[in-house]
């Protein structure tokens, strides 16, 4: 605070000040904080077509905290860049640690929180508006929202019926790369069901490649894995049910989902470098080992999201004609889609983070960072054009056309010591599977066990 | 709790009864210049203390009293058991080990003409950062021997004594008359003179066929003998091609041993030709033919040594590499102060070398040896970084120490009650060994 300027200083004692008055009216009141500034507040609501109305924020200075590094924080930077252009705001990014939500908590707790921040789960919002530090999207923010995105899109950025979060970032997380050229040699097709897949695999293995790649030391990429089998099998109630934990693990649908996934991580040569191997191989290993070695790769496939082309891109084959993709074929009737993103939230309520939180939400912002590449959004009025090839593409296209079909990442949605600590709960419990996928009841019961405490605790 | 602190402070220092101390300074005076450190003191080393003694009897969203339930959970929690078993086995073999590998550098050290140059390069791991250190461990170990040296050597010595076979991953296709047994693969028909057999397989990939290899040809009837062709019953691009019969590109399994087995007897061999034709004499016939598990053997992989099994003793080892050095730069310094008569005496006695070594150079170092020991112990009880880094996810939870568990219940999982309880718990574990080490320090100093 100390640091910041005397006007902005003000500015912010004016808005808390006009917040605390005002109530409900508090945009209103910080835009006649402003009045003394350039700033005109007086815009807003004009929004008309794809054209998009910002107010004029000068001298306004705004924080972003995101855990985004290397090509996607510069890329994102892009976008920030052009919001300053538009408005005259001041955008800084603050580069934060997994799991963001404790890297707010010590920003909040020491008084400087970030403005805006981008939270990759479900449970991160909840969890933050519990404890009351995000403020909801104000009106122009809604607006934008309503026309640019699905329902489904919309309600997971809800907390108990209010809007929060604006989903600026989608991943895609069903689908699998594969090594074109060993598909090739062993005369495999592109599956669509799970048997399919099985018969691809088995086909490639009598070439003599190995048919999957693993990156279990990552714990994440199983409970992917199983997200998908078991959205497929068990359809999209159960996989809502499950995520709550409604029901419970030990449940029958999951000892099918577990069996099914056995079909590929239990059998014999299956998985490169056999499961002790694949569990210390981390996710980008497990994409380059795929895209390397000429005709004989470790692996022909490998399963995850369309952020796995960051990895292929450090191997010299090149995507959309070494390194091909297909949607995560149907095991049940329908072939699932889990997703993931990244929300941006409120965490200040002020004039310009709402202006923020609005451009996210339009598809001019999603634009810039859809050219640069590596990135894609949940926003159905983002032009396919867009995207710069095929692949990305493709990705979009199958992510925008499953509309409010798709499911969030469960282990995205489980409380932490669950979903998201390497070696603790579902993580460590799939990893075991992986060690020994013989063990289905024994798996389904550590799992149970932890879901149990996990959940208990209120998240 | 600073100015608390700050307060008790002052009959401290003075010892005499007397108003003044040696120095002439009044009380007051000496409180004043005391003052800023014991307020820095206070206010980052009392105070946190202090405040994570409080903090651990509160529940996890810091504001219901939870009384001893983070404490109970400490002794329940089978992460943190296994946290703290590992954090046992860490103080009794990392200390020991660095400070034994130490005591033998520095007695070797000294009568070696480049002693200093050796002594450099046993300490130079210290000059890097544990983090570091970490990393290249990582590698070190790492399962694939193409990366990892620990098991690029382990392979390497292992395969001088056991070769490893062609066909690894060979395995019968689509309606194959073969199946597996014993790691092999055997007919399920008898085979007889005259009657060209096939025994075809797939997955043998292209780069691992052995140079022989050419292209298979279906074997002729040929009179008294028992003829076949074993090969890769699989083209590229095309899949299987004709099953069960030599397509024109595929290789033959040269130099693939078959028996012919009659009532678990083998009672003729014969290894195939470049072009998978093989022979058998007459006696075969009637028996069914097996392709042994010799032909099958999985190259070997190297020792697991990130698995659950050996994980922590690779850690500790790489914690050894790193302050095996300073170990011994302390040892050969408190060497250096042994007295050479001494030596010189036991061996004027007769002693041999290891006599000297064991009854005189040893008791002499005792002292240094205890204070290297309780050094390393007390680095050890806080050893974060290295299993951090190291131990790949899936083998975390078995590498696991406390103070990992301590950052992982604390900043990932939202549970600093119970995080405050294990930093509480590894303080009082660490207090024992401080007070030996500065009873040591004030019996050294009155000497």
């Amino acid at each position: 605070m100390r640091s910041n300027s005397g006007t902005i200083r003000t500015h912010r004692a004016v808005t808390t000040l006009a917040a605390l008055l005002a109530g409900a009216l508090a945009l209103t009141a910080c835009s006649g904080g402003d009045s003394d500034k350039k700033g005109d507040g007086d815009t807003s609501g004009g929004a008309t077509g794809s054209t998009l109305d910002l107010p004029k924020l000068n001298g306004a200075k705004l924080e972003v905290a995101a855990v985004w590094t290397g090509t996607e924080q510069a890329n994102f930077k892009k976008v920030l860049a052009e919001f300053e252009k538009r408005t005259g705001a001041k955008v800084t990014f603050v580069p934060a640690q997994d799991p963001i939500i404790n890297f707010l908590g010590s920003k909040i707790a020491g008084g400087q929180p970030p403005d805006v921040a981008l939270l990759p789960q479900p449970g991160a919002i909840k969890q933050a508006v519990q404890k009351g530090w995000a403020k909801p999207l104000g009106a122009d923010a809604l607006k934008e929202l309503r026309k640019n995105y699905s329902q489904g899109w919309q309600d997971i950025g809800k907390v108990d019926g209010k809007q929060y979060g604006v989903y600026y970032k989608a991943a895609n997380k069903s689908l699998i790369w594969y090594n074109a050229k060993a598909f090739g040699n062993a005369g495999a097709k592109e599956p669509k069901s799970w048997q399919d897949l099985l018969t691809a695999a088995q086909a490639v293995y009598d070439s003599g490649v190995t048919p999957f790649s693993v990156g279990g030391a990552d714990g994440w990429t199983l409970t992917d894995w199983f997200e998908n089998v078991y959205l497929s099998q068990a359809g999209p109630e159960k996989y809502d049910q499950l995520a709550q934990h409604k029901i419970k693990w030990t449940d029958p649908s999951v000892k099918q989902a577990l069996t099914t996934l056995a079909q590929v991580w239990g059998k014999k040569d299956y998985v490169a470098g056999g499961a002790d191997g694949a569990l210390q191989t981390e996710f980008p290993a497990s994409v380059t080992q795929t895209f390397t070695g000429g005709d004989q790769p470790k692996a022909a496939m490998v399963y995850e999201g369309d952020f796995a082309q960051v990895n292929i891109g450090d191997t010299k084959a090149k995507v959309g004609t070494d390194a091909k993709v297909f949607p995560f074929p149907a095991v049940g009737s329908d072939a699932p889609v889990v997703s993931g993103g990244d929300a941006a939230v409120v965490l200040k309520d002020s004039k310009a983070a709402q202006a923020l939180a609005t451009f996210l939400a339009s598809p001019d912002a999603a634009t810039i960072q859809a050219k640069l590449g590596g990135y894609l959004s949940p926003n159905k009025n983002v032009a396919e054009s867009a995207y710069p090839n095929e692949v990305q593409r493709t990705i979009a296209k199958a992510l925008i056309a499953s509309g409010d079909d798709f499911r969030f990442d469960m282990s995205d949605q489980a409380p932490q010591a669950f979903g998201g600590t390497p070696g603790k709960g579902e993580w460590k419990d799939l990893q075991d599977f992986l060690k020994n996928p013989k063990d289905v009841a024994g798996t389904q019961a550590q799992l149970e066990k932890d879901a149990a405490a996990a959940y208990g605790n209120g998240s | 709790m600073a100015s608390a602190a700050a307060a008790g402070a002052p009959p401290g220092p003075a010892a005499p009864k007397s108003r003044k101390s040696v120095t002439g300074t009044r009380r007051t005076v000496a409180a004043l210049f005391l003052l800023p450190a014991l307020v820095l003191l206070g206010a980052l080393v009392v105070y946190p203390i202090g405040y994570s003694v409080v903090r651990s009897f509160y529940n996890a969203s810091g504001d219901g009293f939870a009384g001893l339930d983070n404490y109970k959970a400490l002794f329940t929690d089978d992460g943190i058991r296994t946290a703290l078993k590992n954090n046992i086995i860490w103080v009794v073999f990392a200390p020991t080990v660095s400070t034994a590998l130490g005591l033998i550098f520095a007695v070797l050290t000294e009568r070696v003409r480049w002693g200093t140059a050796f002594k450099l390069v046993v300490f130079m791991p210290m000059a890097i950062s544990m983090l570091a250190a970490g990393i290249i461990f990582r590698l070190v170990y790492d399962q694939d021997p193409d990366k990892g040296v620990a098991n690029a050597v382990w392979v390497g010595v292992h395969d001088t004594f056991a070769q490893s076979s062609a066909f690894p991953k060979a395995h019968p296709g689509r309606d194959s008359p073969l199946k597996a047994d014993a790691g092999g693969f055997i007919t399920s028909a008898p085979v007889h003179v005259g009657q060209p057999v096939t025994l075809p397989l797939v997955g043998v990939a292209p780069d691992q066929m052995p140079d022989g290899a050419k292209k298979a040809v279906a074997a002729g009837a040929e009179p008294g003998k028992v003829t076949g062709t074993t090969w890769q019953d699989f083209t590229r691009g095309k899949g299987v091609g004709k099953l069960g019969s030599p397509d024109p590109s595929e290789p033959g399994y040269a130099g693939m041993r078959i028996e012919a087995v009659k009532d678990g007897k083998v009672v003729a061999s014969a290894e195939a030709a470049g072009d998978g034709t093989f022979t058998l004499p007459a006696s075969a016939d009637g028996a069914l033919l097996r392709l042994p598990a010799s032909n099958f053997k999985e190259p070997y992989n190297g020792v697991d040594w990130l698995g659950p099994a050996l994980v922590t003793p690779a850690v500790i080892g790489s914690y050894v590499w790193m302050w095996a050095g300073f170990a011994m730069v302390l040892i050969a310094a408190g060497l250096a102060g042994v007295p050479r008569e001494l030596l010189e005496a036991a061996r004027v006695d007769g002693a041999n070398e290891w006599q000297v070594f064991r009854r005189v150079t040893v008791p002499l170092l005792a002292p240094v040896l205890a204070v290297v020991v309780v050094t390393l112990m007390i680095n050890v009880l806080k050893v974060f970084d290295l299993v951090y880094i190291i131990a790949p996810g899936s083998s975390q939870d078995d590498a696991n120490v406390l103070a990992l568990e301590l950052y992982r219940k604390g900043f990932a999982e939202g549970q600093p009650g119970i995080a405050s309880a294990i930093a509480v718990f590894l303080l009082l574990l660490v207090i024992p060994v401080m007070l030996f080490n500065i009873r040591r320090l004030r019996r050294e100093v009155r000497r």
